[in-house]
């Protein structure tokens, strides 16, 4: 085999350090090459601001921001205020990101301001459900029934108690022009969700499944397939809202059973043991075919 | 001061990753290959180059060995191969 070595160097260059597999370093690149070079990124404490940016190297070839865990949104707004005064804001992209931690719970009111006051702005969330840099902790956007250190599962608790919270709900509320969920199971819909929500003027909302080898505890070469898994067994559906409104969501022609997407998974291992794992499966699939029932994703013939 | 909190864009290329390899790597067979591009797009490493049939590979100085190209591959032309291996 020939060898051709890497030299050029891209938007998001190899050498970054996150583990083999890892779900949000392919987001990461896919947003940023569909975004292109004339690009600002600001971006929240997290995973991905750790392991793109290893003091002193960086995997960035756009202008990059790090300040604080929850002001990424807050950051962008300055950013995207001082091109406008310079008057190059056509030009010039801004695009804010953060983990599921950074967006959900600790960044929420500096994205909920940047969106309130209207700024020009593509917020992307990688949503890899857990705080995973800090050791997988559970965070407001880890689903029902998850093994995470902080909601360990045992003989009385089953894994996190607590639901999902509907993130793209909560920013399409603020009648913002586009919020959109996609998954990295779909590289080609992500890069024309990129593309399209950066063709809209105004505030901007991507959510974006990014599976974690290490937090979710499967195994490395899968990443693509339980992504896409979620999807098809419609824990995550795919969905674009416009002015709050539901214009489209991804039809599924087979829906799978969730036993599919859970089993490959060491985090919802504890759910495989025993009968009460067999009601809390029903309890979890009950909350796949409420999304089923509430975004219409049944595709009609 | 800024100076000290400034990185060069792209010096990340200087860690070469592909020392954490452990177990397997990816061989690139170029026998059936469509060049549908579906293993340069999901490398979550982005070590993946080519951009026609038959001429698809990787820089095994930055692949971690995830092996996500070898899974996504529709003509299983991508194989897992032990570490060490001739290629």
């Amino acid at each position: 085999m020939t060898e051709k070595l890497i030299t050029e160097k891209k938007l998001f260059a190899c050498g970054h350090t996150a583990c083999a597999g890892c779900g949000q370093s392919l987001g990461a690149r896919l947003v940023l090459e569909a975004a292109g070079p004339n690009t600002i990124v600001t971006n929240a404490t997290g995973c991905l601001e750790v392991f793109s940016t290893r003091y002193p190297e960086s995997s960035w070839g756009v202008p990059w921001l790090h300040s604080l865990f929850e002001n990424s949104a807050a950051i962008a707004s300055g950013v995207e205020s001082a091109l406008k005064h310079l008057g190059k804001i056509d030009t010039i992209r801004v695009i804010s990101q953060g983990g599921d931690g950074g967006t959900a719970d600790i960044g929420l009111q500096a994205l909920s301001g940047m969106m309130e006051r209207g700024h020009d702005i593509l917020y992307v969330c990688y949503d890899n459900e857990a705080y995973m840099n800090t050791g997988i902790q559970r965070s407001g956007l880890t689903p029902f029934d998850t093994n995470t250190t902080t909601s360990p599962a045992g003989k009385i608790s089953s894994g996190n108690p607590l639901p999902k919270k509907n993130m793209v709900e909560i920013c399409a509320a603020h009648r913002i022009p586009y919020a959109a969920s996609s998954s990295v199971g779909f590289p080609l819909d992500v890069q024309s969700k990129v593309k399209k929500a950066l063709s809209i003027r105004g505030p901007k909302y991507l959510h974006l499944h990014v599976p974690c080898p290490l937090g979710w505890r499967h195994p490395s070469n899968l990443t693509i397939n339980i992504a896409k898994l979620a999807v098809e067994t419609a824990l995550f559906p795919m969905v674009e809202y416009e002015y709050g409104k539901l214009v489209s969501s991804r039809k599924l022609v087979t829906i799978k059973p969730v036993e599919e997407y859970l089993k490959p998974q060491g985090r919802f291992a504890h759910l495989f043991k025993d009968e009460k794992g067999k009601q809390e499966i029903a309890k979890i699939q009950q909350i796949a075919n409420q999304n089923i029932e509430y975004y219409n994703l049944k595709a009609t013939k | 001061m800024i100076k000290h909190l400034t990185s060069k864009p792209g010096s990340s290329l200087s860690n070469k990753t592909g020392s954490w390899r452990t177990e397997v790597k990816p061989k690139f067979l170029r026998k059936n290959c469509i060049g549908c591009k579906m293993c340069r797009l999901v490398c979550p490493e982005g070590c993946i180059f080519g951009d026609k049939k038959n001429t698809y590979g990787c820089d095994y100085q930055y692949c971690k060995g995830c092996g996500n190209c070898a899974v996504i591959c529709p003509k299983k032309d991508i194989i897992m191969i032990p570490e060490g291996e001739k290629e």
